[in-house]
């Protein structure tokens, strides 16, 4: 059925399923945890933090992750005491119990990166677990079935080579050997529950297996038998007196009784005192044998370097679904189109147009939903990203004596996955700095008349074609003056500059920005609000901040719903046609020769409506003509786009079309190309460049460095 | 081919049980809750169960007595996988009708044996 090899394969796939099991289950009893600090002490809480480590163990016991199932059972144990409200949640015990989830997540992370776990944090929690269930390494006990002493001789990972290998290897070894030397005489009483038959049990199955180890007499015990009128035929009124002659232990023989010892009574005797020890005929491999065997068939079969799962996605089956159902739509499409080519013959032309368009008509319907049904497939909940903020908030919050409470909304609000990995850092940013910097301490708060616990609130939605993630606090909100005397220092704004509080407000997200006077181990130092915007900007998003003193601020980050579809304004220059993000685009003008400045014979500037506006012609940005700067520029079309706050000018030959384009990248087909987003193949086949205009507002700033401050005052 | 189904709510216990006793050469279905076993059990008659105990929705006990009433299987084999061991756990199993306790980390080749014996 299975030959070696796809028993392999099919293992290391199960261990994979096993591994993102285990953080889910990881992911849930910290959600868990939270909920119970935050009051929710239910049953069906504890219920399921508990489920979560018992499953946890169950599988890490299997997959021959010893050091993980001994580590949850600790947990497990300590969990039980509280499910059977021994034990009382408090804030102690659920930081304990936070720690260990940690811990966990660490062992697993390491079993799937295949390194090795460093143990000394583990060591460390679980002797504070162990001090929790009152000291005693005892309150443990029992130990984890896999260390018991009569669970069984072979360890797990007998399963798993079983299954690698594809075949019962071992069964022969077993069974056959004993009768050969003559043994020690057993004697095993039997006595069966009256539930045995009816359990769907048979004794012939036990005395089989007792047969096969060696000989084996059986004596039948009537004693139980009713009167005749009491007779039930499903009740089991026998017991019996067996005698068995073999070289197996004790323990050997017991394993035959091992998945029925619920059901009987059982009780086994050497009939002979047992021999010396040097001299037993030991079936079982001594413990070193055995664990040197345990260790060759350890599932770690292959290593394997990095993480296997970030390349992966869990897809829900209705989505698969809507996409083979969009597939068979294509191939009727198909087949109709063929029909109407073939049976061309004879027919009017105007007719066959008409059907031709129609079949056309379709496949492009067909087209866009199939489009849309594979980027579905790559849409995640936010979820995914915002279950990480609780465990955050709580430890900060704890660390900076602070109460704080996050609410979260919207998220199942989905997202591309790219985009939704990239999103994470950003605002875990902004979260921390809303709790460093946002929310007052607990006296500041009472202070101004707020309540003690301040609130984050982490929200999203859509909104048009874009996914809104909004990041509020109801803390002190920023403070104008302190902003504006720093970007002076900074020498980012002139002292008599008139600055509205909105622009002011902006001035954080400048690079090398930072107000914190004291630098906290919290927010740290060195990623500024600069880094958050251009990674926002790096995925095609946008981020304002809006504040009011006093009462909080609000982040406001506009993504774009994935990053392989983008909505473009086609240009043309010199020629060639070009896609600029229309996200970017805030409006076009036509140019007024009287407007345009040169300054220093080189910098271009335009007057729009009394800002000043850097130019750039587009023909010497995509190395086409000469010395453009030149040129007579009237009534020609120039497009203002926006980039990190700053308006920039592009002077192009034509606007064309409007269009979602599928953005192919350069640099796994290429090589990567500075100002160049990727590119595109439009309709007619021709392959086009997508204009970075992140990058390039960059470049063009940093060449003109020296004369920034007159042009990078923000022009709104 | 004899027809066991597996019920446990961890997908990587099914897949590795479900893929041991393929191997043996038995047709395998599995569930991932008590509830869902239930349903497959009412659809069709295997002829072994295996089921774990701690599962949502309907656990392995409650499986275990509904499966009982049913007469497919009033003296079907249905053994209990789990990583419990205490007594008073493996009293509760008995009561609920199971016909065997293995614990986890199972023995594969101990599990297929017992199955084999147990469907004769």
């Amino acid at each position: 059925m299975h030959n070696s090899t796809s028993g392999h394969s099919q293992l290391e796939e199960i261990r994979h399923i096993f591994i993102s099991e285990c953080n889910d289950g990881l992911d849930l009893i910290e959600q868990g945890l939270l909920e119970l600090e935050r009051g929710n002490n239910t049953l069906a809480i504890v219920n399921d933090i508990f489920r979560g480590a018992h499953s946890i163990k169950g599988g890490a016991a299997t997959f021959g992750y010893t050091n993980v199932a001994e580590f949850t059972h600790v947990l497990e144990t300590l969990l039980d005491r509280v499910r059977t409200e021994e034990l009382g949640v408090t804030p102690p015990l659920v930081q304990v119990f936070l720690e260990a989830v940690d811990v966990l997540r660490a062992m697993v992370q390491a079993m799937e990166s295949g390194e090795d776990y460093d143990d000394a944090q583990a060591q460390t929690v679980q002797a504070a677990l162990i001090g929790w269930l009152g000291g005693e390494q005892d309150a443990v006990a029992p130990a984890v079935a896999m260390t018991s002493a009569t669970s069984t001789t072979h360890a797990d990972p007998t399963a798993v080579s079983a299954m690698a290998s594809g075949q019962r290897e071992a069964k022969g070894e077993d069974s056959l050997a004993p009768q050969t030397a003559p043994g020690i005489l057993w004697d095993i009483h039997f006595k069966p529950a009256p539930d045995f038959l009816r359990n769907g049990n048979q004794p012939q199955h036990i005395f089989r297996a007792l047969a096969e180890l060696g000989t084996l007499t059986l004596q039948p015990l009537l004693d139980g038998l009713p009167d005749f009128s009491a007779f039930e035929p499903e009740t089991m009124y026998l017991a019996w007196s067996l005698t068995l002659d073999t070289q197996a232990d004790a323990a050997r023989i017991r394993e035959v009784f091992d998945w029925v010892e619920l059901d009987a009574e059982i009780d086994i005797t050497p009939r002979q005192p047992l021999p010396e020890k040097a001299a037993a005929p030991s079936h079982a491999p001594p413990p070193a044998q055995e664990a040197a065997v345990a260790e060759q068939h350890a599932p770690r079969l292959e290593r394997r370097g990095g993480k296997k799962d970030a390349g992966s996605i869990r897809v829900d089956i209705e989505k698969i679904d809507v996409l083979l159902n969009l597939v068979g739509e294509l191939v009727i499409n198909q087949a109709m189109l063929n029909q109407v080519t073939r049976n061309r013959s004879g027919r009017h032309g105007k007719e066959l147009a008409g059907e031709l368009e129609q079949g056309l008509l379709l496949l492009e319907r067909t087209t866009r939903e199939l489009q849309e049904a594979v980027m579905e497939i790559r849409m995640l909940p936010l979820s995914v990203t915002f279950s990480r903020f609780p465990r955050l908030v709580h430890d900060l919050s704890a660390r900076l004596n602070k109460q704080v409470e996050l609410k979260i909304t919207g998220e199942q609000t989905e997202l591309d996955k790219t985009v939704l990995e990239r999103i994470g850092d950003p605002l875990l940013h902004l979260i921390r700095n809303a709790l460093d910097h946002g929310i007052e301490s607990m006296e500041q708060r009472q202070a101004g008349g707020k309540p003690a616990t301040g609130e984050i609130h982490l929200g999203a939605s859509h909104e048009g074609g874009s996914v809104v993630i909004r990041v509020s606090d109801d803390g002190a909100g920023l403070n104008t003056e302190r902003i504006f005397q720093k970007a002076l220092e900074k020498g980012l704004v002139e002292a008599d500059a008139k600055l509205s509080d909105s622009q002011i407000h902006d001035l954080i997200f400048r690079p090398g920005f930072s107000t914190a006077d004291v630098v906290t181990d919290v927010s740290g130092r060195g990623v500024g609000m600069d880094v958050v915007r251009s990674n926002i900007e790096e995925i095609g998003g946008r981020v304002q901040v809006h504040s009011e003193r006093g009462k909080g601020s609000t982040f406001r980050i506009t993504l774009p719903l994935t990053l392989a579809i983008l909505d473009g304004q086609l240009i043309r220059v010199a020629g060639e046609v070009y896609v600029l993000p229309l996200l970017s685009i805030v409006e076009t003008v036509q140019v007024n020769a009287a407007l345009i400045n040169v300054i220093s014979g080189r910098e271009v500037v335009y007057r729009l409506r009394g800002k000043a506006v850097p130019v750039v012609d587009m023909r010497e940005v995509c190395r086409i003509a000469g010395n453009a700067v030149l040129e007579d520029y009237s009534g020609k079309q120039m497009i203002i786009v926006e980039s990190e706050r700053r308006h920039v000018g592009l002077i192009v030959d034509e606007l064309l079309d409007q269009h979602q384009v599928v953005i192919k990248s350069l640099e796994t087909n290429f090589v990567k190309v500075p100002g160049m987003l990727g590119a595109t193949i439009l309709g007619d086949g021709t392959v086009s460049l997508i204009l970075d205009v992140t990058t390039l507002a960059q470049t063009l700033h940093r060449a003109r460095r020296g004369d920034d401050h007159a042009v990078a005052t923000i022009t709104h | 081919m004899s027809h066991v189904l597996i019920v446990d709510d961890s997908r990587s216990i099914r897949e590795l049980l479900g893929g041991v006793l393929r191997n043996a050469g038995f047709a395998v279905t599995s569930a991932s809750d008590g509830q869902q076993g239930l349903a497959s059990a009412r659809g069709q008659c295997f002829d072994l169960v295996i089921t774990d105990i701690n599962m949502p929705v309907m656990n392995g006990f409650d499986l275990l007595a509904a499966l009982r009433t049913l007469p497919d299987y009033a003296f079907k084999p249905i053994l209990i996988l789990s990583t419990e061991f205490s007594q008073e756990m493996k009293q509760q199993g008995r009561a609920a009708g199971a016909t065997g306790w293995m614990v986890k980390p199972f023995d594969p080749v101990k599990l297929v044996d017992v199955i084999h014996r147990l469907l004769g």
